[in-house]
């Protein structure tokens, strides 16, 4: 595999102006599939979730699944589009194993929803506005695994093995019209884009919205300019980029990519890229060819979906509050400043500290352990804080472990490392661990003699009244239990070891 | 029990047959065993089965007879076709038997599922006496296309019995069956009735459900009835149609007053319409004698004949082979090797899925079906679209105005059902345009979704081979067709003194057996 | 219209994915020429104005209700596969690796 040169970013965006698209496909979370009535259910048994029209039998006829319509103009409605009143399904032909029938049944010129928005909110609240070209019907695919080989991927592979359980799952795909004027910024707005599809999506309860699973997709098409001039340049099409962070990165990459190919003097090639999280890098895919004749005509075994405008109508009374609507609500519910509140968004946790809160923590708690514990840990390991596997429940139990004076803070760190180490639940680690606070007085009242006796001049101090030099006490007494006593009981104890008033 | 024999007993008609059963004079092991055992005497011969399912079908018959001997609830309950059997074209799905469509690719092939029409023959509990012989996945006028070698036509064994359904029209002229399913895309259940001296009813598109019926081109294909008399099509459609929500294409209007029209026939007072074009130049003169005998003979039965004209049904067949072979390339695109049926691995090269593939696929198509996928593949290919597909599907509209036209005019329309009598095997194989013309007076009534009716008009004069006349009604009134089809019919035979098949030759060892054995 | 020529079946064929040797592909080209010359005059038979019908009879809005409905087993789904391999459907290679 070669590496290909890159420019640094900084340089990349002096000479070249980046032009961005989309193309989200979000996984419907309805019960059946999209032209059968096998259950749409993610990890079960191989080509146990088929019937005959997932597999593409001989004389199989697809039926529409009407949930799976109503989510399509839902999305759509949420995207700002108008809702087409009279579309269809096509046939998109082409051949490869995780496609039963060798076509896909999608939409294509006459796609449900068109001609929408989103207005993106960046880090420093900047609103950009990205327009919807369309969003369109259509299903997925089958899932091939590669056998043989070292890697695990196509290249090299010996055999593949097919398992068609996510064949016909309905999908919508939200592509986007040309993203021009992001500049520096593209990066982020890749990123900040694909979120909040997500957001409205899991919002909207029509899909699971889970990238890690695949329920949210992205490719993403990255193309330079040089700065000034209109016409677009040529582009490339990184596939299947499924997280959020992956979706920053990929966009930043592809633009250093193709500025390092446009200095050396050469054209881009309109390809297909591939992602790879390990590295950091795309690499070069399928070049575009004749072979990418779809042969798209109407799908003659279905017939026109009309949306009446009673219907659409019918369907937006349904939507639920919309997600920049309900950040400004859960800022005002949980009290937060702007700046915590900004903070709590950029960090991608809102969602986290609203199941957390759900949970039965407070505000303040919730913020507290995902944006002090939960954030740092998440950059350390390089995934999501959503993906670092804290779940609301935890940190419930630790809090109320805290505050019922079991551990300390410093402990419940030690076993939210526990926890993600997978060594059990809270209360198991304090356990195993040994690491409840020492709440036996007697101890305690030992080491305190101790540490009086080794600095009787800061204990005359105290009796004299300067509290603050407390501190040295407790200190010694802290060192000399490694950690495991409550610091406020041994400064309670203190103060009545010397008769002085707290 | 019976004091039929044998031989007269496959002759009698479904609705005889039905009677003779429901009054216990014969019982269904009996009437299903003569069938097996005239397809074991005769099948030889003509070919007409690829697979036999006798035991199932024994099986089912014995049901019936249990039933109807304990009487009660449940033997007035039979449909009144229970126990009459039945053969299916081998391009409609079936649990327990092997389902070819004709081809070498699904040699061996059991489906996991039922067609719908296949799961309502069995709730009417009608055995089904096997698979019949078909051109390969439907496609061709002469069944010479199936990969299991030709059917032959009962009346001449060295002549075609039509296509594509030649298996289903000759089981049923050959007396190997009294009812049989077909698919109509272009004329495949019609033109082997005219050829075969039978009858055969393309219902109006989305009356009869297509689940299971393995897809040619989606929107001209329709199951339909093969039979020897009009009643005992409008009886077997009454068991297969109805709303099927398997098929997004299928109708929600009942059809439940074929069998009424069948019985009621009358012509007093209606308008039936000669289409100028489809008529005349290019068309047999014996064909030509046996329709104008049945214009007549309806002009005499208080019919009154109109001319119409369809202009646009110049620009039908043109289209028809534009708009089915770009459904038969994406139709045909599953049988690739990897889910099910034949896979061919390349002599040599790398192994890579695209190789398998195409060496499947090459080595599992005959030569028609090819040409019809890599002209339809051109059809819908970047840069002809609009010139051809979607040229066609204008056409399409066309058609249709010429037809509600026409409707304006006349109640049904009539015309020859194929403009010759049977050829010769091998005399169109390798003209395919020849064999494609066969299709010009059928074709229409598919681009429309017209309901369209074959009936034997009797003999042409200069080789003694039946003549089919056709019928054609609006959309939905498929009931109308059964009305008029049952008039034409009985002043028909009133002419020859029976059923024309009683004129075909006697096939089998019965030619020299008088009445059969048991 | 254009002439449908020897490598226009050779590509049509790679687009069908059907194998076919040099003398199938001359053969085909000559019957297919054939054919389109006798189809042509459909691309000059209807105006702009006239709307195409992809279907014979119009509906709309056929839809199923969203409820679960009948399921393979893995065995139904595999039965007549021509290979598998623990519950799946086993396919050769799918890039060319020479």
């Amino acid at each position: 595999m070669s590496t290909d040169a890159i420019l640094s970013f900084e340089e990349a965006m002096e000479k070249y102006d980046p032009v961005l698209g989309f193309e989200v496909h979000v996984e419907l979370n309805t019960k059946t599939k999209m032209f059968s009535s096998a259950p749409n259910v993610f990890g079960d048994e191989p080509n146990t979730n088929v019937n005959e029209v997932d597999l593409g039998m001989p004389g199989v006829l697809p039926v529409v699944n009407k949930t799976a319509v109503e989510s399509s103009i839902k999305i759509g409605l949420a995207l700002n589009c108008k809702i087409a009143e009279y579309c269809r399904f096509a046939r998109k032909n082409y051949f490869y194993p995780d496609t039963p029938k060798n076509f896909q049944t999608s939409q294509y010129d006459e796609p449900i929803a068109y001609d929408g928005y989103l207005d993106i909110e960046l880090s420093d609240g900047t609103v950009f506005r990205v327009e919807i070209e369309r969003a369109h019907m259509e299903e997925d695919a089958g899932k091939l695994t590669h056998m043989g080989g070292a890697t695990g991927r196509i290249q090299g592979a010996d055999y593949s093995l097919v398992d068609y359980n996510r064949s016909g799952v309905p999908l919508v795909e939200i592509v986007t019209k040309p993203i021009e004027g992001a500049g520096s910024r593209a990066p982020e707005l890749a990123k900040a884009y694909v979120a909040a599809v997500r957001e409205i999506v899991k919002n909207l309860g029509v899909s699971d919205a889970k990238m890690e699973r695949g329920n949210v997709r992205c490719d993403a098409n990255v193309s330079l300019r040089p700065h000034g001039r209109e016409r677009f340049g040529i582009r490339s099409e990184t596939k299947n980029v499924n997280s959020l962070r992956a979706v920053e990165h990929a966009v930043r990459y592809e633009i250093q990519r193709h500025a390092a190919v446009l200095d050396s003097g050469e054209p881009v090639i309109q390809e297909t890229r591939h992602w790879h999280e390990d590295t950091r890098t795309t690499t070069s895919g399928r070049a575009k060819s004749d072979a990418d004749d779809y042969r798209y005509f109407p799908e003659p075994d279905l017939v026109p979906v009309l949306a009446s405008r009673e219907w659409v109508e019918e369907l937006r009374a349904t939507l639920p509050e919309p997600p920049a609507a309900r950040r400004k609500r859960l800022q005002a519910d949980w009290g937060y400043s702007d700046l915590e509140f900004r903070d709590v968004v950029n960090a991608g946790v809102m969602d986290s500290i609203e199941e957390t809160i759900a949970a039965g923590a407070s505000a303040s708690v919730a913020r507290k352990w995902w944006m002090g514990e939960i954030v740092g840990r998440a950059k350390t390991a390089d995934v999501d804080p959503s993906e670092l596997g804290v779940t609301p429940e935890t940190i419930v139990e630790l809090n109320k472990l805290v505050e019922g004076g079991k551990i300390n803070n410093k402990m419940a760190a030690q076993v939210l490392d526990g926890v993600l180490a997978g060594e059990g639940t809270p209360a198991e680690i304090v356990e195993k661990r040994g690491l409840a606070v020492v709440s036996d007085d007697g101890p305690l009242l030992e080491a305190i003699d101790a540490a009086l006796a080794a600095q009787p001049d800061v204990a005359e101090k105290i009796r004299g009244g300067k509290l603050q030099a407390i501190g040295a006490i407790v200190g010694g007494v802290m060192k000399a239990t490694r950690g495991q006593a409550d610091a406020g009981r041994v400064r309670e104890l203190i103060l009545e070891r010397l008769g002085v008033e707290g | 029990m019976t004091e039929l024999n044998n031989s007269e007993l496959i002759r009698l008609s479904a609705a005889q047959l039905a009677a003779k059963l429901a009054a216990r004079e014969v019982t269904s092991v009996e009437v299903t065993q003569a069938y097996l055992d005239r397809i074991a005497d005769v099948d030889g011969q003509v070919n007409a089965f690829l697979h036999v399912n006798a035991e199932e079908a024994l099986a089912v018959a014995a049901e019936v007879d249990a039933i109807r001997a304990a009487g009660g609830a449940e033997a007035e309950a039979l449909h009144e076709l229970a126990g009459v059997p039945i053969a299916v074209k081998d391009l409609i799905v079936t649990i327990g038997q092997p389902t070819t469509a004709g081809s070498k690719i699904l040699e061996g092939w059991h489906s996991p599922y039922d067609a719908t029409v296949i799961k309502k023959l069995r709730a009417a509990k009608m055995p089904i006496l096997g698979k019949t012989n078909l051109d390969e996945f439907a496609m061709g006028s002469s069944t010479e296309h199936s990969a299991y070698g030709p059917t032959r036509n009962p009346w001449d064994l060295d002549r075609i019995p039509g296509g594509s359904g030649g298996g289903s029209a000759a089981a049923v002229a050959a007396f190997e069956a009294p009812l049989a399913l077909g698919t109509d895309t272009g004329g495949s259940i019609r033109q082997p009735g005219a050829v075969t001296g039978t009858v055969g009813m393309k219902p109006t598109y989305g009356a009869v459900s297509r689940y299971g019926a393995i897809a040619m081109a989606s929107s001209l294909d329709q199951i339909g009835p093969v039979s020897r008399t009009v009643l005992d099509s409008a009886l077997l459609q009454e068991v297969i149609g109805g709303h099927d929500p398997f098929d997004s294409t299928s109708l929600t209007d009942p059809f439940d007053t074929l069998v009424a029209a069948a019985k009621t026939g009358n012509v007093t007072g209606m308008k039936i319409g000669i289409i100028k074009e489809l008529h005349g130049e290019g068309y047999q003169a014996g064909v030509e004698n046996r329709f104008n005998e049945s214009l007549e003979l309806l002009k005499e039965a208080g019919a009154e004949i109109v001319e119409v004209s369809c202009p646009n049904f110049k620009y039908a067949l043109g289209a028809y082979y534009l708009i089915m072979p770009s459904e038969v390339s994406s139709n045909l695109a599953k049988f690739d090797g990897v889910r099910y049926g034949l896979r061919v691995l390349p002599e040599d090269g790398p192994m890579t899925i695209e190789r398998v593939m195409a060496a499947t696929r090459a080595a599992g198509f005959g030569d028609e079906v090819k040409r019809r996928i890599i002209l339809g593949t051109y059809a819908l290919s970047a840069g002809y679209y609009d010139a051809y597909y979607g040229s066609a599907q204008k056409v399409r509209t066309l058609i249709q105005r010429d037809f509600d036209a026409a409707f304006a005019q006349a109640d049904v329309l009539i015309s020859p059902t194929a403009p010759t009598t049977a050829f010769k095997l091998g005399e169109k194989l390798d003209d395919p345009l020849a064999m494609y013309l066969n299709d010009v007076a059928t074709i229409p009534a598919n681009m429309a979704g017209i309901p369209g009716l074959s009936l034997p008009g009797g003999l042409a004069d200069e080789d003694g081979l039946p003549v089919g006349i056709q019928l054609l009604a609006p959309a939905r009134e498929d009931a109308r067709l059964y009305r008029v089809g049952a008039v034409l019919e009985s002043l028909l035979e009133e002419k020859w003194g029976g059923p024309l098949l009683a004129k075909a030759p006697v096939l089998g060892s019965s030619s020299t057996i008088a009445g059969g054995s048991n | 219209m254009a002439a449908i020529n020897r490598d226009d079946v050779a590509h049509l064929a790679r687009l069908a994915h059907i194998e076919m040797s040099a003398e199938e592909l001359d053969r085909m080209a000559g019957e297919l020429a054939v054919i389109v010359d006798s189809v042509k005059s459909v691309s000059e038979a209807a105006g702009d104005d006239v709307p195409a019908t992809s279907h014979p009879i119009p509906l709309s809005n056929v839809f199923r209700e969203d409820v679960v409905g009948h399921t393979f087993t893995a065995e139904q789904a595999l039965s007549g596969a021509p290979d598998s391999f623990e519950g799946r459907f086993k396919v050769p290679a799918i890039l060319d690796e020479d």
